[in-house]
């Protein structure tokens, strides 16, 4: 089975991130990236499939040089090559322009799953999986807490607010997976040298086969018109316990009418 | 006025609260439609004609049922289509953002997800970075698709006429490739979605272990809200993993949010910090989670806890 498992480098969660005054797009340089949380299920799933099938893993990423960085530490859990679609133009693409660079990469190799995790912890929202299997035409078999392959068919449970849903299709499909659907693997010593050997293939735009005037910020379907730092909570009240803690947020809750 | 179409959520039949918030928001941006997909949709025409939607699109076919998020996208599609809507509200739930995301790739058509308001010309706010910035954002290209987060607006009632239209709907073959073959319901029915509770009561390390979320539960069935879970009680396995509120779990913005024995970590402040009134119970005077707080307790979950549900009985 081909594997393909998309990967996204974001700002560290304690990094202090900050949108560019200039352009309005996040600033990813000023930061310390490192590899979408989220993403490391995906890579799990991706080696834990590839591994029951024999199959191959092949990690996708879209980003600035430094994503490179990125792309190591999947390749060092055990991923087999990797694809690193890298070009100036891309800076400031929106997600429907991600999705579009994404799935014309996904659909020319011929993957039978492509892996996605469920969001990104900077921009959060949790589309591109959808964008993805929709232009592809393809299954989408997203929010996974679980997957099975059973030759040419992909069960998932899909987490849902009531419970899950079991979802079938016949491959090829688009997954995204839900954090805890599995335990992702540190890269071993032996996985960090063996990574600094294997092929990485860094792809232009016109190299995948996009038009330049559909991608960046040129091409964005929404723009930021302003943004402010939002204001600080004013200061609450807090007390200390003298066995009436209880009853002091219950009088509180009241004054706001809560109770 | 233009038509705004909103995506009626709604489960067996039964409207969701936060397509009433929708409602009460499309009528300050023109006049709405409400798009209701799967079985039982015609029955909830008069609960969106009492918030003031005046035309409802039925799509009542148990085979949109089948598959996931794709027929709602179909649905939606083939009406912007022909009727030109100003704008496509959609609420800002799992489900919402991929039928968004499906839907704006077909129409080719701007979308901004999670947005916490939306101004009469279509200028979406979002509250992004864990709620340290706020941004002012408009779709440049095709029809806006919005989601809009549950609470955002008070859902207010403006019955009047409405015409019920139905549709017919064939998918397409993309569509209709997942399919689902079985449902299973985990709720706890009694309490409401975490995602849309107008009060989220959350616990976290100082629970102590499963069954220490029997006080939260408790309180939070006093108190008619979801119940929540820091990632540290997620990851301990003491509360099951949809209930993580968190950077990596679920973002809500209820009008109570209640931590107790939650430090505050910025990952869990990320997925909360925008609630309306915040309340904290720790036993750690020095929890971050106080620097958000309008009300706390510097004290023990276990007594203070009990108490608090004790009192909002006592007061009902």
């Amino acid at each position: 089975m081909k594997i393909a498992v998309c990967v996204k480098q974001v700002p560290d969660t304690w990094a202090q991130k900050r949108l560019d005054p200039d352009d309005k797009t996040l600033d990813r340089e000023s930061v310390d990236g490192v590899i979408n949380e989220l993403d490391e299920y995906a890579i799990e799933e991706a080696l834990q499939l590839g591994e029951a099938t024999s199959g191959e893993v092949v990690v996708i990423t879209m980003g600035p040089d430094k994503a490179s960085e990125t792309v190591r530490k999947a390749l060092a859990m055990g991923a087999d090559s990797a694809i690193h679609v890298c070009d100036a133009a891309l800076h400031g693409s929106d997600a429907l322009a991600t999705s579009l660079v994404l799935a014309k990469v996904i659909g020319d190799r011929g993957f039978d799953l492509a892996i996605f995790g469920s969001e990104s912890t900077d921009a959060r929202m949790s589309v591109i999986p959808a964008m993805v299997a929709e232009r592809l035409g393809q299954a989408q078999l997203t929010f996974a807490g679980k997957v099975d392959v059973e030759g040419s068919t992909v069960k998932i449970r899909r987490i849902a607010e009531h419970g899950y849903d079991e979802v079938t299709a016949s491959l090829p499909a688009v997954i995204s997976v839900v954090e805890k659907i599995n335990e992702p693997r540190y890269p071993s010593f032996k996985g960090i040298m063996a990574a600094k050997k294997k092929p990485v293939e860094r792809l232009t735009l016109a190299e995948v086969g996009v038009p330049a005037d559909q991608v960046g910020l040129a091409a964005v379907a929404s723009a930021v018109e302003s943004f402010e730092s939002a204001p600080p909570r004013a200061a609450g009240t807090v007390v200390t316990d003298e066995g009436d803690g209880g009853v002091k947020i219950a009088e509180y809750l009241s004054s706001q009418k809560f109770i | 006025m233009a038509e705004i179409l909103v995506l009626a959520d709604h489960s067996g039949g039964e409207v969701k609260k936060v397509t009433l918030e929708l409602l009460t928001l499309a009528r300050s941006l023109g006049e709405p439609s409400a798009v209701v997909v799967g079985a039982g949709a015609g029955s909830t025409v008069d609960a969106l004609a009492e918030y003031g939607a005046r035309r409802v699109y039925v799509a009542e076919d148990a085979e949109l049922d089948r598959h996931p998020v794709a027929p709602a996208a179909e649905v939606l599609v083939q009406l912007v289509g022909p009727h030109s809507p100003a704008a496509v509200l959609i609420a800002s739930t799992a489900d919402g953002k991929e039928i968004a995301a499906r839907l704006a790739v077909r129409i080719d058509s701007g979308l901004i997800t999670d947005a916490v308001q939306v101004d009469a010309d279509l200028t979406a706010t979002q509250s992004i970075f864990g709620g340290s910035v706020i941004v002012k954002s408009r779709v440049t290209r095709g029809t806006p698709v919005i989601t809009v987060r549950p609470n955002s607006t008070a859902p207010e009632a403006a019955a009047g006429p409405c015409e019920r239209e139905d549709l017919s709907i064939s998918l397409s073959d993309g569509a209709s490739r997942a399919v689902i073959t079985n449902r299973v319901e985990e709720k706890h029915d009694a309490r409401p979605e975490l995602a849309e509770a107008a009060v989220v009561v959350s616990g976290g390390r100082g629970v102590g272990g499963a069954d220490g979320f029997k006080v939260i539960e408790a309180l939070a069935d006093a108190l008619g809200g979801a119940v929540g879970a820091s990632r540290a009680a997620t990851d301990a396995g003491w509360y099951p993993h949809q209930y993580q509120v968190g950077q990596t779990g679920k973002t809500v913005s209820p009008q109570l949010y209640v931590a107790a024995g939650i430090s505050g970590a910025i990952q869990h402040r990320a997925g909360m910090q925008t609630s309306k009134n915040i309340v904290v119970i720790n036993k750690d005077p020095e929890a971050p989670i106080f620097e958000v707080a309008d009300f706390g307790v510097v004290g023990d979950l276990f007594s203070v806890v009990p108490q608090l549900t004790e009192e909002v009985v006592k007061r009902k």
